[in-house]
This record gives structure tokens, sequence and C-alpha cells, in this order.
């Protein structure tokens, strides 16, 4: 795709909660194949920006566009339809699933078999469960989760969790990624392999990633342009270099400076 | 290859549960069974194909309803008007009591099934008593005083409704679409982000749920000669929630289980008329206390059965693992 035609156009977006603005007159432009990194101190309404991307939260103002496709007011499970797949700051697994199950549920909407056909276990059923299972088994192994595979998604170990909810949401075949705080609660190890696995899915799927973090040096390392967001508003945007040394960022998070 | 196994599952299962229904109506037919214990199986089939109704919606999709016996009152009355006011066959009763109640849980669930939790609880409760009073005060079908209906329900269309009902909510369960609603279950909003229609399979489950307790309800009636819309309040909608609960919340196998012994507890019970409250509430305190998570937990009979070949599985897989 060519550099001026973006992937993501977010216009304005805003919202409001009763008297509350807790996002307002964002601007923000991904092009395909970029790393994006979203930061910003706590409570500056990432994950609130996050939940209006993906449909959670209807924007009160301006508009959202994937791919030239007007997203604001469609519901969650169309948005996702339409390429944008998600991770959670707490992790939300479907835990009872088995770990093959949890991929399985992302790949539902492609399912071809019908609800009736499974009533009846018509032969489009066998065959579409199938194929499920071994596209499923073949995902697995990309993320080396195939090990856990009848296992309950609950039993896994964090870093497998995070890894598994990050596998699942690729499952879902977006074209934008949105991670929220994945590194969270990880130690240095893990992290570590975290950053290998989000190079590792750079490599083999095509695809856009956005990536809320508080893990400067994660963010830092794999992101080419980050986005700062303070009380709600875009102050800052640029690649890690820029961010690090722009005065109005270094305001956000340490504060003004005594003259 | 798991697909595979569960095919040869599905049949062999058909298989044994046509062997036990043969060999009960053997025993009908012969006349070794006298008609109290005949009495008895029809009403635990009828109370089967109301758990593993509810069980759909509870313990499957998640959405706590306790409005099941208005769906039952439904089915019951509209099969009730089919035999006795249209003198139509008791099958086109049952299949429309049915289609009736699965119209009656779309229009509830539609609206209702955007609650969560306490509130979608309050919401169905409420549905099945304005059921109730709807029917008190309908004198169409005989108001408070109730509707005379023929004595239909045998053996045979009980067992086989609940075979239809019992297979028909593992078929659903056991496949991509039972899935998106244990999705639904375990996280509403993650199943969102994963693309699933969350309204879609809400209301899905909860049409498919009550179609079933629609056609339980048209066995009911039938089961009797006469129905009463006392025969329908929130108490009787609190005994087949405590048969998916004391079951295990998300085992079918444990509400069928737990319909059967309790059924049958009642029953015996009946002979004692002033203890029975009190001992079938201690079984129920005692079984909560020692099995909080219900008979059954979340698993089925058939892991129960298949841990042998499991471990086995298990090994294999460790060997993987040292490899890998």
């Amino acid at each position: 795709m060519e550099k001026d035609k973006p992937l993501l156009k977010v216009e304005n977006v805003g919202i409001r909660f009763g008297g509350l603005r807790a996002v307002s007159n964002v601007n923000i432009e991904l092009y395909s194949g970029e790393m994006a990194g979203l930061i910003g101190p706590n409570g500056a309404g990432k994950t609130t920006f996050f939940n209006m991307l993906t449909g959670v939260y209807v924007p009160t103002e301006g508009q959202i566009v994937l791919n030239g496709k007007q997203l604001n007011n469609l519901s969650p499970y169309k948005i996702t339809r339409n390429g944008i797949s998600r991770t959670f700051q707490n992790i939300r697994l479907f835990g009872e699933l088995s770990v093959i199950d949890n991929v399985k549920v992302a790949y539902h909407s492609q399912a071809k078999h019908t609800l009736f056909s499974s009533i009846l276990r018509l032969p489009s059923h066998f065959a579409g469960e199938r194929e499920m299972e071994e596209r499923a088994t073949e995902f697995l192994k990309i993320f080396s989760l195939d090990r856990f595979k009848n296992e309950k998604a609950k039993n896994l170990p964090y870093g497998q969790q995070r890894r598994l909810e990050i596998a699942r949401a690729l499952a879902a075949n977006p074209k934008l990624l949105l991670l929220d705080e994945p590194a969270a609660g990880m130690n240095p190890h893990e992290t570590r392999e975290l950053m290998n696995l989000i190079a590792l899915i750079r490599e083999r799927f095509d695809l856009t990633v956005l990536l809320i973090e508080h893990d400067m040096p994660l963010v830092m390392g794999v992101c080419e342009r980050i986005f700062v967001l303070d009380h709600g508003q875009l102050i800052a945007e640029g690649t890690p270099a820029e961010i690090k040394n722009n005065p109005k960022v270094i305001e956000a998070y340490l504060g003004e400076e005594v003259s | 290859m798991a697909v595979f196994k569960q095919a040869k599952f599905f049949w062999s299962s058909i298989v044994i549960s046509l062997v036990l229904f043969a060999v009960v109506q053997i025993l009908i037919t012969g006349g070794m069974l006298n008609l109290f214990y005949v009495n008895t199986l029809v009403f635990i089939a009828i109370n089967i194909m109301l758990a593993v109704s509810l069980h759909l919606i509870i313990g499957i999709t998640g959405q706590f309803s306790i409005g099941h016996a208005g769906f039952l009152a439904v089915g019951a009355y509209a099969s009730g008007i089919i035999t006795m006011k249209l003198e139509m066959p008791f099958i086109s009763a049952l299949i429309i009591g049915g289609i009736v109640a699965a119209i009656a849980g779309f229009i509830i669930g539609f609206p209702s099934l955007r609650l969560k939790g306490d509130y979608l609880a309050i919401a169905t409760l409420g549905f099945g008593e304005i059921v109730r009073i709807l029917f008190l005060n309908l004198d169409y079908v005989g108001g408070a005083s109730g509707m005379q209906v023929n004595h239909l329900t045998t053996w045979p269309w009980v067992f086989g409704c609940m075979l239809v009902a019992i297979l028909v909510i593992v078929n659903f369960t056991n496949s991509t679409h039972g899935r998106a609603c244990i999705s639904i279950r375990e996280d509403e909003t993650a199943a969102d982000a994963m693309g699933i229609n969350t309204t879609y399979y809400k209301v899905t489950a909860f049409v498919i749920g009550a179609f079933f307790a629609g056609v339980a309800g048209g066995l009911y009636a039938h089961n009797f000669y006469i129905i009463q819309p006392s025969n329908f309040g929130f108490l009787k909608s609190f005994d087949i929630l405590i048969f998916v609960v004391l079951g295990g919340l998300g085992s079918l196998s444990g509400s069928v289980i737990a319909a059967i012994l309790l059924t049958v507890i009642s029953t015996f019970l009946q002979d004692y008329p002033e203890t029975r409250m009190i001992i079938y509430s201690l079984v129920l305190i005692v079984v909560m206390l020692y099995r909080p998570q219900g008979l059954m937990g979340t698993k089925e009979i058939t892991s129960v059965f298949s841990r042998g070949q499991k471990l086995k599985g298990g090994k294999k897989d460790g060997k993987g693992q040292t490899v890998a």
C-alpha cells in the first residue's frame, strides 16, 4: 500500500462520560505494516481510546475509518470482522475452555458450517470442525503453545496466558492488532520473550500493530512511531528519539520544571 | 481425530439409549412395572428435558434465567388447546407447543438478554409470573379452575422427546456454535472482541431452551387430566433451576443425574408428607455444603469414562514436550 493512504484514520475522536471528557480531539493515522506505540501517564485515556477503536464505547465525536470503511457505531463483533482485533489489559481468556478451543472461538466467524448442520451432524459439520481443529493446531505451533493444546486456558502460567491471548487475537485474522499493556505483570525474562514474539508476529503476519505499554525499554525498542496521550489529548507524536526529548512529554510524566 | 471420536461416541450413545428404552418398554408391556413406576419414569424424563433445556441457557451460555416454568406453561397450554379445542393429533400439539414457547422465548429474550446477571434473573422471573397470571385470567383456558386435558403422554413419547432434546443440545454444545455460547459465559466482552455475535447466540440458546421446555410442557399437560396455572408458579422454576445448579453448572450429565435423583427422592418422599420438604431441603443443603460446584462440577460423565484413554494421550504429549 502507498504511504499516503493510511490503514487507520482517526479524526477528531472524543468521548464524554456525562460531564467528563475522557478523550478529545485525537487524530491518528496508522499506515499498513507500521508498529506504533501509545503511551501516557495513568488515566490519560489510552484504554478508553482502545475501547473506542474496538466498539466497546461509541465515540461521541469524530470518526474512525479503517481501510476506507467507517467503523464508529458498529458493534464490537462487526469491528473485529472488519479487521481490528485486540488483547486486554487484564487477561480475558475463556478460562474453562481448552487452549485450542480459545483459538477456535476466534475462528468462529469464518466457520462455514451452519447451526442447522451442527445440530443434525451433517457431513459439513464434521468437515468444518476438522478443518478448524487442523488450522488451530497448526496455528498454536507457531506460538509453541501446541503442547498445552488440551489444557484449560486458566491453568496456563501467566506468561503463556498472555501469549495465548495474543495468539487468539491474531487468529481472528486482523489487519490491525491492538495490544493493551502486553508486558504488564511480566518479569524481565518474560518481557524479552514477548519482544521476540512481537518480532515473530511482524515477520509471519502482514499486519499493523498499535500497543499501549508502560515498559519504556519495550516501547522504545519495538515501536517505530509513538503517540503520547495526556488528559485525553494527544500531546506528541514521533519516533522514539523525538519522544524521549520532547519537553511536553517530559512534563506530562515528571511535572513542570520549577523556574 | 477428536471429531472422528465424537462421531463414534455419538452413535454408540444412541445405541445405548435405545437399548435402555427397549428394556423399559418390554417391562411395561410385560406388566412388570406398575403404573406408579411408569408414571415416575415419565416424570423423570420430563424433568430431564426441563433440566437440559435450562442447562443450555444457564450452564452453557451463562444467562441466569429463572422463569423457565413460564415456557413450560406456554407449551402446556398451547398443546392443550391444540388437542382439546382444535382436536388435532398429539404430535402436532407437542411441536406447536414447542414452537409457541420458542416464540415466547424470542419475545422475552430479545430485549431482556441485554441485561446481565441479577437483572436478567429478575426480568425472567417477572416473565414467568406474567405467563401464570395471564393463564389465570384467560377464561378460554379455564382460568383458575384449569383446563381439562386428555391423558396422552406415554413412555415412548416422553423417551423420544427426551432423546431428541438431549441430542440437539449435545450436538449444539459440541460445535463451534456451542463454543461461541461458552465463550459468552466465560467472558462476554472478550467473546465480542473475537467476532462472536453475542446477542444472536444468547437469543438462540434461549429460543432452543424455550422450545424444549415447551415440548416438555406438552408432555407434562397430557400426563395429567387437568392443568392449572398454579402448577407453573415460580417454585416450579426453582425446581428446574435446582436440577441445573445441583448437577453442576455447565455439565449436561450433571443436570440429568440431578433431575433423576431429585425426582426419585421427591416421589418417594410423598409417603411422608409432613417431613417431605424438610428432607428434600436437607439433601440440597448437604450436597451444596460438600460439593458447592455441583454433583459433576463442569465435567461430563463421558470424561470420567475416557480417563484411561486420556492418560495415554497425555503421556504421548509429554514425550513430544521433551523433544520440543
